[in-house]
């Protein structure tokens, strides 16, 4: 089977190039990570993050045949040759498939992603009726891999503006979330032109999140409550 | 947090896409009514109130939807915020010029 892999050292190479592996593998269920760890054992000056190999961690977000995905959970049967492994692109790469993830976590740590409530705390949890606990469904899986917002041109446009759709996302489920006191505040916070209106809906996020969630519906949903309390 | 009116720039694209699909939809249909055009036709249509105001609105759409659709786009690519202030404005005036020269074109006869 041949990769193309992306390459890059800052220290050593002027500029990035691409680089050809090929490895005798047997046809079976393998995931693209368990081809990566392969090429690594055969050069290992190969940089990439990885962690826990099932989709839950969201360290091995990468550009796979020019869409994001995880690489442990995308089969290499699926897959056409050769494949084009790149970095997860709009993000400063720090070497081979390894990016900065600094400016998502910056947007991501900028809608405050944690409970604001001012009551004192009860003695015991916080508790919500099925109904309510149910509208977290599809907001509260999301692992922060960045593929949907690398994968988003108003994030490549304007990085340190646009909040994108994983922070978004995100924001929605703070905003859903009953125990949650903040939701003007929130939503004051998202309605200038950039945070939350660089968004023009194309649903490049919705295509790329490996784990089926869609923020542009989370979006639509921000920009639904801010139309309701403004007309 | 930020300015507000990142809101009220998204509801008028939408209301002036919806306002100027009404109108182009009714236009054709009136246009399709009085087929095949001629200019008198075309003089007495214009000559009727309701036609002139439902065309104003809709070249008033036309111009706000303008607006945000180039403000948007400027916003996304045009990042020096002298050169993307300059552009807005340019983009405003000739924007405002049409807007009365559509009211003389529609209103003068």
């Amino acid at each position: 089977m041949r990769f193309s892999i992306y390459r890059f050292d800052p220290d050593a190479d002027a500029s990035p190039y691409m680089k050809d592996y090929d490895l005798a593998l047997e046809a079976g269920d393998m995931m693209l990570l368990d081809a990566l760890i392969l090429i690594k054992a055969q050069d290992d000056s190969l940089s990439l993050r990885k962690s826990c190999r099932e989709g839950v961690c969201g360290s091995d977000a990468m550009n796979i045949n020019g869409k994001n995905g995880l690489a442990c959970i995308t089969p290499l049967s699926s897959l056409k040759e050769p494949i084009e492994l790149r970095p997860l692109p709009g993000l400063p790469v720090i070497r081979d498939l390894v990016v900065d993830m600094e400016p998502f976590f910056k947007q991501y740590r900028s809608i405050k992603p944690y409970l604001i409530n001012n009551d004192p705390p009860p003695e015991t949890e916080r508790l919500q009726s099925p109904q309510e606990r149910a509208e977290l469904d599809g907001l509260y899986e999301c692992i922060l891999c960045a593929c949907c917002t690398t994968s988003c041109p108003s994030f490549w446009w304007n990085p340190d503006k646009f909040v994108g759709p994983a922070g978004l996302l995100q924001a929605w489920r703070f905003i859903a979330d009953t125990r949650d006191q903040a939701t003007s505040e929130r939503l004051d916070d998202l309605e200038d032109p950039y945070r939350l209106f660089r968004c023009h809906g194309i649903m490049n996020c919705v295509d790329a999140c490996p784990k089926g969630l869609n923020p542009t519906e989370a979006i639509g949903k921000i920009k639904g409550m801010m139309v309701r309390r403004t007309v | 947090m930020g300015a507000h009116y990142g809101i009220m720039g998204w509801l008028v694209q939408r209301i002036s896409a919806a306002i100027m699909a009404l109108f182009i939809l009714l236009f054709l249909a009136v246009l399709l009514d009085h087929h095949p055009l001629s200019y008198d036709i075309w003089k007495t249509l214009l000559s009727q109130l309701w036609l002139r105001i439902g065309m104003q609105l809709f070249l008033i759409g036309l111009f706000l939807h303008a607006w945000v659709g180039m403000r948007d786009i400027l916003m996304d690519y045009v990042h020096a915020t002298g050169i993307r202030l300059l552009l807005q404005v340019l983009v405003l005036v000739s924007l405002s010029a049409y807007a009365i020269w559509s009211v003389r074109i529609i209103w003068e006869n």
